[in-house]
């Protein structure tokens, strides 16, 4: 395959970027994203030219290291994360539209990575439970309903990658924070934190200059873990809910 | 055995921080997060739909002739009687929806602003975003803001009203206004615009406030687009009976 792609370059933070426009030959359709940015850099270092900065880490989808808006869409055309994205989902001599993710709360660090710290922040404000650390406990000491699980389990799966803010309209983080929150508070564990956590973290979502959330759904759509769009109506009722109970 | 200090540090390393720095009030917290401000938004929007729906009842009074529909409005100033002066509960209604259009002024536009700014940067690969209804909630409501404020003047105080205002004569002030073209397309176009907010509006309403789930939001999507057609038929079968000739 021989592709023509538009890259955004961008060589810190302050400085201006600009769509660079580079011809890519000899790909597979069975080579992912990433393997097809690998080749074009291996040109741009043979040719002498700094190579496109881009985040990565494991590969096998499930790190959230993994960016990139492709063609307008956050993770490309499949639902899935870049890294698993194959050049079958492109034809010969397409032209493919490459942009890092696009939120204040997500400065470019350099071409297509940006610093993604903010969410870390607001996993410190609350993503965790108090248990006393130790040997683990007696797994049927806690009994715990399969739905709640289930749910758990379902909103568990959200990997970070910032796709949900990437395709907001308002560069909102309600999808993520959704995740993290209903992830603890469907369980007895996350229990004993159940109103500070949301509390908190929607505070610090909203302190890392995040959007407000306008219910689009594009954040559910370009999930590549399906974190459904009803996750956020179901934080809105626990942070309800603790406006009403909290005990500061 | 004397316990040496590093005891006594570890003792104290176990303890965790507490919150020590007074916190802000609840009602704080409450305006100063995102999904506060949307829950604001979410009551004032249903408290003018709820507003809407028994309008449309009282407009369509109008097919019944001028008899029923003047009686009708000189009984929303007698409601209440005795118990209350005559005018009374109206302006008990008028006053809760100027709170209600200011609430959600307030939180619309502070939440706007900070949206755009949370996404300063447009992707360079334009795609269609969301739908129709969704994309026009910010420019659809200014223009409801500056209907309501002709729609005032023209059938309240009859300030811009053609054809000799009446008070206590709603019947004939209406089909003066419906006579005239521009009456009939500022009208008809702003109808339009509340059939796509309430669209959008009622079903945000309901994920902002927490009744959305997986099971329910097939119904809730649906009741949206039932209120949505219902308004906008109900309203707009005015004009349209004043232009046929149906009411006159």
């Amino acid at each position: 395959m021989k592709l023509n792609l538009r890259v955004w370059r961008q060589q810190n933070t302050d400085a201006e970027g600009a769509m660079a426009t580079y011809e890519v030959d000899g790909i597979s359709p069975d080579m992912s994203f990433l393997e097809m940015l690998d080749t074009l850099n291996e040109d741009l270092i043979l040719r002498g030219e700094e190579p496109v900065a881009f985040d990565h880490d494991c590969r096998e989808g499930i790190c959230g290291a993994c960016s990139l808006v492709i063609n307008g869409d956050a993770h490309g055309p499949e639902r899935t994360t870049t890294c698993q994205l194959h050049m079958r989902s492109f034809r010969d001599g397409d032209t493919i539209d490459v942009e890092p993710w696009r939120a204040s709360a997500f400065p470019v660090v350099k071409d297509l990575v940006v610093d993604r710290s903010a969410f870390d922040r607001i996993i410190q404000a609350g993503g965790y439970i108090s248990a006393p650390t130790g040997s683990a406990p007696e797994a049927h000491a806690t009994p715990v309903p399969k739905p709640d699980a289930d749910s758990a389990f379902e909103h568990a799966e959200c990997i970070g990658c910032g796709a949900c803010v990437a395709a907001c309209p308002n560069g909102s983080a309600m999808l993520f924070t959704s995740a993290k929150v209903n992830h603890l508070n469907v369980l007895p564990q996350g229990a004993p934190e159940r109103e500070t956590r949301v509390l908190d973290m929607v505070a610090a979502m909203d302190d890392e200059g995040f959007g407000g959330c306008t219910l689009t759904g594009e954040c559910a759509t370009a999930c590549p873990k399906g974190i459904p769009l009803p996750s956020i109506a179901a934080m809105n009722r626990e942070w309800l809910r603790a406006t009403r109970k909290a005990r500061r | 055995m004397t316990l040496g200090p590093s005891v006594g540090l570890m003792a104290l390393a176990t303890r965790t921080e507490r919150r020590t720095e007074p916190q802000p009030s609840m009602t704080r917290i409450f305006w100063r997060s995102t999904v506060g401000k949307k829950t604001v938004m979410a009551l004032s929007g249903l408290i003018m739909l709820g507003y809407l729906v028994a309008h449309v009842m009282g407009n369509l009074k109008i097919f019944f002739g001028p008899g029923e529909f003047n009686a009708y409005g000189h009984w929303l100033r007698t409601m209440g009687a005795p118990v209350l002066h005559h005018s009374w509960a109206l302006w008990i209604v008028r006053v809760g929806l100027l709170a209600a259009v200011i609430g959600h002024a307030v939180s619309a536009y502070q939440l706007s602003r900070r949206d755009i700014k949370a996404r300063p940067t447009a992707y360079v690969h334009k795609r269609p975003r969301a739908s129709y209804a969704t994309r026009t909630m910010r420019w659809g409501g200014i223009i409801l803001a500056l209907f309501i404020v002709w729609h005032i003047l023209d059938l309240t105080t009859g300030t811009v009203h053609v054809g000799g205002f009446e008070e206590g004569r709603p019947y004939q002030n209406v089909v003066d206004t419906f006579s005239t073209w521009y009456g009939n397309v500022i009208y008809i176009v702003a109808m339009l615009a509340v059939g796509l907010h309430v669209r959008h509006g009622f079903w945000s309403a309901a994920q902002t406030l927490g009744a959305g789930n997986a099971r329910r939001d097939r119904a809730l999507k649906a009741m949206a687009n039932g209120l949505a057609l219902v308004l906008t038929a109900g309203f707009v079968s005015v004009p349209v009976a004043v232009m046929t000739g149906v009411v006159s």
